[in-house]
């Protein structure tokens, strides 16, 4: 019962990395993070992505405080924002958000306001189905450890 | 974690690096890099820290620094450690891909340069470069 249940959710992990990896949400970036977990930092993927996503909700209140801002003009502060928003995308492997980030610097180069808060609106969108589907994953990947421990409870 | 220099401190037979970046996300990434690697490091978020801590008169062998950051960019850094007299391995990392906007960073004095993301070949290939 135990192994099935194991099985189910080394499925379902799967299933959902693959579909991330086939959107283009997530790119090779991230399995270069898996791989830096081992034992001695077991939960290092989860701690990264946890830090990303709070700085990334500061980046973008930071961001939509400057666009929201009638006498906006300070396209080079938006820049340094973007900058920091692009440049922990790309190493967490977040690929669209990435992506979405470049098309922003572009607009934000032009001192184009309109495609500024069109490119926030997508970026805004984009990290949030990020977020919802990092935490489920990292939500089976809870059970499977838990599942794992009660099925090889550790010996003194 | 503190790194002990070649040139500074006690004497050690292992590698040392700084990692110069103002993004928390990638002080942890690079961190664990160099880690995994055995490379003993030591983080600072800008430019200035970087030329701060030299002055304190730590060297490494490797520093790998960001070209965006508050206070004191990677390009200015760059400048003002090599003027300094710093022959470490810098390598520039950034998000940047355009050619005008890399020259002036690696014109600062940089001896290699990596497109952000860091990964564990491209750090492989920049370590193969101060060993070769």
């Amino acid at each position: 019962m135990l192994g099935l249940a194991a099985d189910r959710l080394r499925a379902d992990t799967n299933r959902l990395l693959a579909f991330l990896f086939h959107q283009g949400i997530l790119d090779e970036q991230f399995l270069q993070l898996q791989q830096l977990e081992d034992e001695t930092s077991p939960n290092f993927v989860s701690e990264v992505v946890n830090i990303y996503f709070h700085e990334s909700e500061k980046l973008l209140r930071n961001l939509r405080s400057l666009l929201m801002d009638k006498e906006f003009s300070d396209y080079n502060k938006m820049g340094i924002h973007l900058n920091q928003f692009m440049g922990s995308s790309s190493s967490i492997g977040a690929k669209r958000i990435r992506n979405v980030c470049v098309a922003f610097r572009a607009a934000s180069e032009q001192n184009n306001r309109a495609g500024c808060l069109r490119a926030l609106e997508l970026l805004e969108h984009e990290y949030c189905f990020l977020k919802n589907k990092l935490h489920e994953l990292f939500q089976i990947q809870q059970q499977r450890a838990l599942a794992a421990a009660v099925r090889y409870p550790m010996q003194n | 974690m503190a790194a002990q220099g070649r040139h500074g401190g006690q004497e050690s037979n292992k590698m040392t690096a700084l990692v110069v970046d103002d993004n928390t996300v990638n002080r942890m990434i690079h961190h664990r890099l160099l880690d995994n690697l055995g490379i003993e490091n030591v983080a600072v978020v800008n430019g200035k820290e970087a030329v701060d801590i030299h002055c304190s008169g730590k060297t490494f062998d490797l520093i790998l620094m960001d070209m965006d950051m508050p206070v004191m960019n990677g390009i200015e850094a760059t400048r003002q450690l090599r003027e300094m007299g710093i022959r470490s391995m810098i390598a520039g990392v950034s998000t940047r891909s355009m050619e005008r906007e890399i020259r002036e960073f690696i014109e600062a004095g940089l001896d290699d340069y990596q497109e952000k993301p860091l990964t564990m070949s491209k750090l492989i290939s920049i370590v193969h470069k101060i060993n070769g």
